[in-house]
C-alpha cells in the first residue's frame, strides 16, 4: 500500500502467489483408523488448535480436501480402500503418514498389515511415535506447508514435470 | 508355579463353583454318548479352565443339540467356534466353546479333522455359527457340512492360503491394490 492509502503492487511469482495460498489453506481428511485417531482429534481441537495453521476445515470426503492425514494402521484388507480415497482427491494432494504403524507397519509385522502406506500412494510427511503426540502433528503441519510453499510435494512435483512437458 | 492347580479365572474359581455340576454332566454325557466321546480333560487333572470333551465329528451335532436342550445342561449360548493347527494326524481340532446362562458355568467340546475332511455345520442349532465358522473356514481352510453361505469373511476373497495355518509364512502378504470384486449374486 502506498503512504496515501492507495494499493501499490507486489511483484510474485504466480505460481508462488497460489502456494502461499495453499499452504494456509489445507483441507485435511481424517483417515483414523486407530489410536493416533485420537491424537489427530486432540490436534484439531481448541487446546492445540490446527486452525492457527489454517487446517482446521475437516471434511470426511476426499473430493472436498487436499491433505490426507493417514492416522493408524493400514490392514491389507483397508489398502484397496486407502488407494480408491487417495485417487479420488483431486490435486494437488498431500499425503501425511501419522504413526509408525501408518509410516512402516508399526510393530505389526505380520501377514495382514500393509508395511507402510508409502507402498502404495507417495507420502510427504511421516510423522514417529507410537502414538505422535499432537505436537508432532503440528510440527509435521509446518513441515508440509514450507514444503507447499516450495513447491516440493509429490504432487506438486508431479504437475510441474507434466507442465514442463507440455510446454 | 504347578500348571495343574486349578486356574483362577475373573469369576473366581470355577472348579469349586462347577466341580461338582461338571462331573454329573459328565457322567450324563458319557451315558447318552459312550461310543462318541473319544477323550474327556477335566480339571484339576488336566490343566484347564474348563473341562474339554473331545467328540466324534460325525456325532458332534447331536452332542451339541443335547447339550443344549437337555435339562442339567441348557448350554444355549455358542460363545465362539475356533479351531487349532495341531501338526499332527488328525491336523485341525475344531473347538465349540460353550456357555450357559442358567447355570453360568462354560464347556468347551473339541473335535478332531485330518486335512480335507468336512465338519458338520451347526448352524442348524445356533444362526451364530455361520460367521463363526466362515471364520474358521477362512483361517484354517477348514469345510464344515451343509453350511448356507462357506465364504471367506475377514480376508479379501482373491487371497490364497489360509493365514492360521502353522504352515502359512507369518510374513506371507498378499496385497491387492484395487477394491475386492462384488460377488452379482449377493446383490440380488
Amino acid at each position: 500500500m502506498g503512504k496515501d492509502g492507495s494499493l501499490g503492487y507486489l511483484t510474485t511469482r504466480l505460481d508462488d502467489f497460489v502456494n502461499w495460498g495453499r499452504k494456509n489453506a489445507l483441507w485435511p481428511l481424517p483417515f483414523g483408523t486407530s489410536c493416533c485417531g485420537i491424537e489427530m482429534m486432540a490436534s484439531l481441537c481448541s487446546d492445540y488448535d490446527m486452525s492457527r495453521f489454517g487446517a482446521e476445515v475437516v471434511r470426511f470426503s476426499p473430493r472436498q480436501s487436499d491433505l490426507l492425514i493417514v492416522a493408524g494402521i493400514i490392514n491389507l484388507k483397508m489398502a484397496p480402500v486407502l488407494k480408491v480415497v487417495y485417487d479420488q482427491m483431486r490435486d494437488p494432494k498431500f499425503v501425511m503418514s501419522f504413526g509408525a504403524c501408518a509410516s512402516s507397519g508399526g510393530i505389526f509385522n505380520v501377514y495382514s498389515v500393509l508395511q507402510g502406506i508409502d507402498t502404495l500412494i507417495p507420502v510427504d510427511v511421516y510423522v514417529p511415535g507410537c502414538p505422535p503426540a499432537p505436537e508432532g502433528l503440528i510440527h509435521a503441519l509446518m513441515r508440509l506447508q514450507d514444503l507447499v510453499a516450495k513447491g516440493e510435494t509429490h504432487s506438486q512435483k508431479k504437475l510441474a514435470a507434466f507442465k514442463q512437458k507440455d510446454a | 508355579m504347578d500348571v495343574r492347580q486349578p486356574i483362577a479365572t475373573n469369576g473366581g474359581d470355577w472348579l469349586t463353583k462347577f466341580g461338582e455340576l461338571w462331573k454329573k454332566q459328565l457322567t450324563q454325557i458319557n451315558e447318552s454318548f459312550g461310543s462318541s466321546v473319544q477323550e474327556v480333560r477335566m480339571p484339576p487333572e488336566y490343566p484347564t479352565d474348563v473341562p474339554i470333551i473331545y467328540v466324534q465329528k460325525e456325532s458332534i451335532i447331536d452332542v451339541l443339540k443335547f447339550l443344549k436342550e437337555q435339562p442339567g445342561f441348557e448350554y444355549g449360548f455358542l460363545a465362539d467356534i475356533t479351531a487349532t493347527d495341531e501338526e499332527i494326524d488328525p491336523r485341525f481340532e475344531v473347538v465349540y466353546n460353550l456357555f450357559s446362562h442358567q447355570h453360568k458355568c462354560r464347556i468347551r467340546l473339541k473335535v478332531r479333522v485330518s486335512e480335507g475332511e468336512e465338519v458338520p455345520t451347526a448352524t442348524s442349532i445356533w444362526l451364530g455359527a455361520n460367521w463363526a465358522e466362515r471364520e474358521v473356514f477362512d483361517m484354517y481352510g477348514v469345510k464344515f457340512k451343509g453350511h448356507p453361505d462357506l465364504r471367506r469373511i475377514l480376508m479379501d476373497s482373491r487371497w490364497v492360503g489360509h493365514p492360521l495355518r502353522k504352515d502359512y509364512p507369518l510374513r506371507g502378504y498378499q496385497l491387492f491394490t484395487d477394491s475386492e470384486p462384488v460377488d452379482p449374486t449377493l446383490l440380488e
